[in-house]
């Protein structure tokens, strides 16, 4: 994974935080209309304080604009990304930001696992500690 | 890389036999809730076999099994994407992977109803069974050494115990039921459903879909939503949330004689609300009907609630 010096993300930040400011989008309720979010989250759980939520959305999203960049994503694009994300998936992405599994591709590491047990039992195989490869000619009396 | 999944698996099972107890111990720890693939028996009676052929199929170059994956199941729904038009917007070159939420983020953005199972194995099989291939995450390796993958769900087989993938550069690759189930699992059993937004998951629960349906409202994907919201009073016709949904989409579409209509049917569902009566209220008053809006604010303002304050801004509008 790659290390960002403090500096680097200082400035990722702030030519974030420029690009930020000029693309919060208001949410549905531009008249004096209930949102269907907040209908939908009445339903489902107790009425939490909104504003709170939503300040925390707010800073998850720079949170997470910041990492996909940290991440080698192109600052435009990552614009785009969290434009993408609704304000509760930023909040739980910005929870998780370095636990979140990252489906990749399983061809390289499989072989380095298999070549790392391999190795790991070939050792052990050779030290005469388990017997799982006939190939391996065993110090041991008949 | 076919001919390597398999050699690692034919690994997996010489080192159960015969491994010791170091890998009995790591296989023990991931184990810590059952399979539910023996409970398939019931749950699942009478499904399949099922091979979807006609899903297609576009092989992963490095790391790109989340771009791969997510254009398999795009296309399937209509939407003529290639995974390195959809990188871009979900790839992560510093986790050489992409996130989940990135997949649901990215199927939105062509106007699809993106829709995470309840981690049941015998739901995924349903929605497999109902035409509906299905993305899911496995991890292929540990829980301490992981391996993401995605893959995409086409067909199982429940006698021959087996269900078949597209899955990195294999086609129609065939995983012995309970192996799927263990790398599924290790996966946190997530499996989403990318679909038109008139089409309904086999599955869906009116919450989960209504949910997923609003994430496209909340993003600018109007009409895609508003779709959804009546593909949702299609099966549930008395539903408050669809209606109010419907109402709000229809209103932000400019369609106002929609939106009076959801609203007016939200407001009978439930009168002592007033969150349909306040929106019915916006509705006349952008229709130029302020006495009639005047009398929904009001009704508004009585029920009270917790978005009382907007009903009062409302009221204030119709004086």
């Amino acid at each position: 994974m790659p290390r960002k010096t403090s500096f680097g993300k200082t400035v990722c930040q702030l030519v974030l935080g420029a690009f930020l400011s000029t693309s919060l989008y208001l949410p549905a309720a531009q008249a004096a209309m209930v949102s269907t979010q907040n209908v939908i989250q009445s339903e489902q759980a107790a009425l939490a304080d909104l504003n709170k939520e939503k300040l925390s959305q707010w800073l998850a999203r720079g949170d997470v604009q910041a990492r996909l960049v940290a991440w080698g994503v192109d600052p435009q694009q990552a614009l785009s990304r969290v434009d993408a994300l609704t304000g509760e998936e930023l909040r739980q992405l910005a929870a998780q930001l370095d636990t979140a599994p990252a489906g990749g591709d399983a061809l390289v590491t499989v072989l380095l696992i298999a070549l790392a047990v391999f190795t790991g039992l070939l050792v052990t195989d050779i030290l005469g500690y388990t017997d799982i490869f006939p190939f391996v000619v065993k110090n041991r009396k008949k | 890389m076919p001919r390597f999944l398999r050699n690692r698996r034919r690994h997996g099972t010489a080192l159960g036999y015969r491994g010791g107890f170091f890998l009995a111990v790591l296989l023990l720890a991931g184990c810590a809730t059952g399979l539910q693939a023996p409970g398939l028996k019931d749950s699942a009676a009478g499904l399949g076999p099922v091979e979807l052929e006609s899903v297609p199929f576009f092989p992963q170059t490095e790391y790109q099994c989340g771009p791969a994956a997510l254009a398999t199941v795009l296309n399937w729904s209509g939407t003529a994407v290639t995974p390195g038009a959809l990188a871009p917007a979900v790839y992560l070159p510093g986790r050489r992977g992409s996130l989940q939420l990135e997949l649901q983020a990215a199927a939105r953005r062509y106007g699809r109803v993106p829709y995470v199972l309840e981690p049941r194995l015998d739901h995924l099989l349903q929605e497999v069974a109902a035409g509906h291939p299905v993305l899911v995450l496995q991890n292929l390796g540990t829980g301490w050494f992981p391996r993401w993958h995605y893959a995409v769900v086409v067909g199982f087989d429940l006698e021959r115990q087996e269900m078949v993938l597209r899955s990195g550069t294999r086609r129609a690759y065939r995983i012995d039921l309970a192996l799927f189930e263990h790398t599924w699992r290790r996966g946190g059993r997530w499996a989403l459903l990318v679909l038109p937004p008139d089409r309904l998951p086999r599955t869906a629960t009116a919450g989960r879909y209504l949910a997923a349906v609003n994430t496209l409202e909340q993003t600018g994907k109007l009409q895609a939503a508003r779709t959804g919201y009546r593909t949702a009073l299609g099966r549930w016709p008395r539903n408050y949330a669809a209606l109010m949904g419907l109402g709000n989409t229809a209103y932000l579409l400019k369609d106002l004689r929609q939106a009076e209509r959801a609203f007016r049917r939200a407001a009978a569902r439930r009168p002592g609300e007033g969150a349909a009566y306040n929106n019915l209220a916006q509705v006349l008053l952008a229709l130029g009907r302020r006495r009639e809006a005047g009398v929904m604010a009001r009704k508004a303002v009585a029920a009270g609630g917790p978005w009382v304050d907007i009903y009062i801004e409302t009221l204030e509008q119709t004086l």
